[in-house]
């Protein structure tokens, strides 16, 4: 697959305007948004006011419609900054970009301008507690009512479920997966705050209680039986764009911390970034930060042609990006000593955020397996798809189906 | 300016994508994709941008039946019936 190297010169100016935004903004105040396990409701208005939350929101309803590149430079210099402000991005895209690719023409002029300029705040209500990466084991369910819809169940971790206006939530209806936009005033929904998570603290994770909760029936987003097959699986597409470049500013930040940190500190008479074995740590991170901002290039190239590559590509950039992040985070921390494991640096909070992006939009080990699979699409013997059927040899007996 | 995509147009390139996940189990055209069992959570999306790409058309909210894409002869004929929709000019 080629691919262009180069960022344009209008993506290189819109990746400066991203990374002094996060300068200023909200880099110096991401440590104290850790330890208060929230993000401020004047920051959700200096953003809103900047337009970016209007990323994935075409331009025809107030979005600025980014296209791939651009979305991506943006979670790269907010999760450059912070992973909590970045998941921030992530979940409510996924619940525009879900919005305006599925959502009826009401749907989409209702919510669509709100959530372009923050008016509303969306976020992603998919796992359940006995469905995490499995989640064909969701159990929440929705009954046609008169003039709607009756859902209950519950959902867990949902990231910004604190702080959203409308859910984009998952439940069977008829027994069929089913999406469905449930506004926070919505009877019957109860949100609660969920306390000491170990990373993306700030990111104001909630729990959702569905008893008897009742939405109308312009709730019904997409068709039965579609809820994860499509409106899920684009939204955690997305998702997984967005965590993989978020993951890239992550590896960036655990450099620049472990670059001056080791020019600074010094132990044997000279300076750390002098001891082979650090330079070691801080090669293995250069190179990583390039490695995974190449690979979510390439997936962004793909997904904005429209490529069906870009699926398997975006696969491969987060399992890079996150994996690469958590290594590097804990050299970091290893960089910086005891120095590391205290609040006065940063790299602790890196460690623990890039735990939680080996987590999300697909377990890493959900992506080990997936990209395995992957690797053999296209594996056997190319023939022509109108050859003769009963041409199956013996090999072909033992391949692995591939499921969910 | 591209003339209406045929079923007999459409569906070899259909069978060429889906041959790309089915390893050498030939897929019938009215054989249900969905059952053979061979496809996991990603391929609908992976089948929906082939379709757009392809024959450059969107598939929008209300095409969105599993029976639009659970054979090659639906597929096809989604495609033809999209193709051949009148477009505003
Ligand atoms: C900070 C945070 C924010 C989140 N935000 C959201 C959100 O906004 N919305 C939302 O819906 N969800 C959210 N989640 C939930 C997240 O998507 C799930 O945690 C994730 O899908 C994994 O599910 P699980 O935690 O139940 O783990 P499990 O699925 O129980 O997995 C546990 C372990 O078993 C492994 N495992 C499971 N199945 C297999 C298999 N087939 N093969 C090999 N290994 C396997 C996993 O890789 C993992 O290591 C969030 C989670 C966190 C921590």
């Amino acid at each position: 697959m080629a691919t262009r190297v180069q960022l344009t010169p209008e993506q290189a100016a819109v990746r400066e305007e991203y990374e002094s935004f996060a300068r200023d903004h909200i880099a110096p105040h991401a440590d104290a948004w850790d330890r208060s396990a929230a993000v401020p409701e004047e920051f959700i208005t200096t953003i809103a006011a900047t337009g970016y939350l209007g990323a994935c929101v075409p331009a025809a309803y107030g979005g600025s419609a980014l296209d791939a590149i651009g979305f991506g430079l943006l979670n790269e210099e907010t999760g450059r900054a912070c992973s909590s402000v970045r998941s921030l991005l992530t979940v409510h895209g996924m619940a525009s970009q879900a919005i305006g690719r599925w959502g009826t023409a009401a749907q989409r002029e209702s919510w669509l301008p709100r959530l372009a300029t923050g008016a509303a705040i969306g976020a992603f209500a998919l796992t359940e507690p006995g469905a995490g990466s499995d989640v064909k084991g969701l159990v929440t369910t929705a009954r046609r009512t008169e003039d709607g819809f009756v859902l209950d169940g519950a959902k867990r971790w949902i990231t910004f479920g604190q702080r959203a206006d409308v859910y984009l939530l998952f439940a069977r209806l008829d027994g069929r997966e089913t999406a469905f936009l449930v506004e926070r005033g919505a009877p019957g929904l109860h949100v609660t705050p969920v306390r000491g998570i170990l990373g993306t603290r700030a990111s104001m994770l909630a729990e959702l209680e569905l008893r008897d909760c009742r939405v109308p029936a312009e709730a019904l987003l997409g068709k039965p039986g579609f809820g994860l097959t499509a409106v899920a699986a684009t939204a955690l597409e997305l998702g997984r764009y967005s965590v993989a470049w978020g993951c890239v500013g992550l590896i960036q930040a655990c450099l620049d911390a472990s670059l001056s940190y080791a020019d600074r500190r010094e132990q044997f008479g000279k300076r750390l970034r002098d001891h082979q074995l650090v330079q070691r740590m801080l090669a293995d991170m250069a190179t990583g930060a390039a490695a995974a901002r190449l690979l979510c290039q390439q997936a962004g190239w793909l997904r904005e042609a429209g490529d069906a590559q870009s699926v398997h590509a975006t696969w491969l950039a987060k399992y890079f990006a996150s994996t690469t992040a958590f290594r590097s985070a804990a050299d970091a921390v290893q960089v910086h000593g005891a120095h590391g494991c205290g609040e006065e640096y940063p790299v602790q909070r890196y460690m623990r955020d890039a735990k939680v992006m080996e987590l999300i939009e697909g377990t890493t080990e959900l992506q080990q397996t997936t990209i395995a699979q992957s690797a053999y699409v296209g594996h056997a013997p190319a023939r022509p798809a109108t050859a003769p059927a009963a041409t199956s040899n013996a090999a072909s007996a033992d391949d692995e189906k591939v499921t969910a | 300016m591209p003339h209406d995509t045929t079923i007999e147009e459409a569906k070899p390139k259909i069978r060429e994508f889906l041959a790309r996940f089915f390893g050498d189990h030939r897929i019938a055209d009215d054989e249900d994709i969905f059952a053979t069992g061979f496809v996991n959570s990603l391929f609908i999306m992976q089948l929906v941008l082939f379709v757009e790409s392809e024959f450059a058309l969107t598939v929008e909210d209300e095409d969105l039946e599993i029976e639009n894409f659970s054979t090659v002869d639906a597929v096809a004929a989604l495609v033809t019936r999209k193709c051949s929709a009148p477009v505003s000019s």
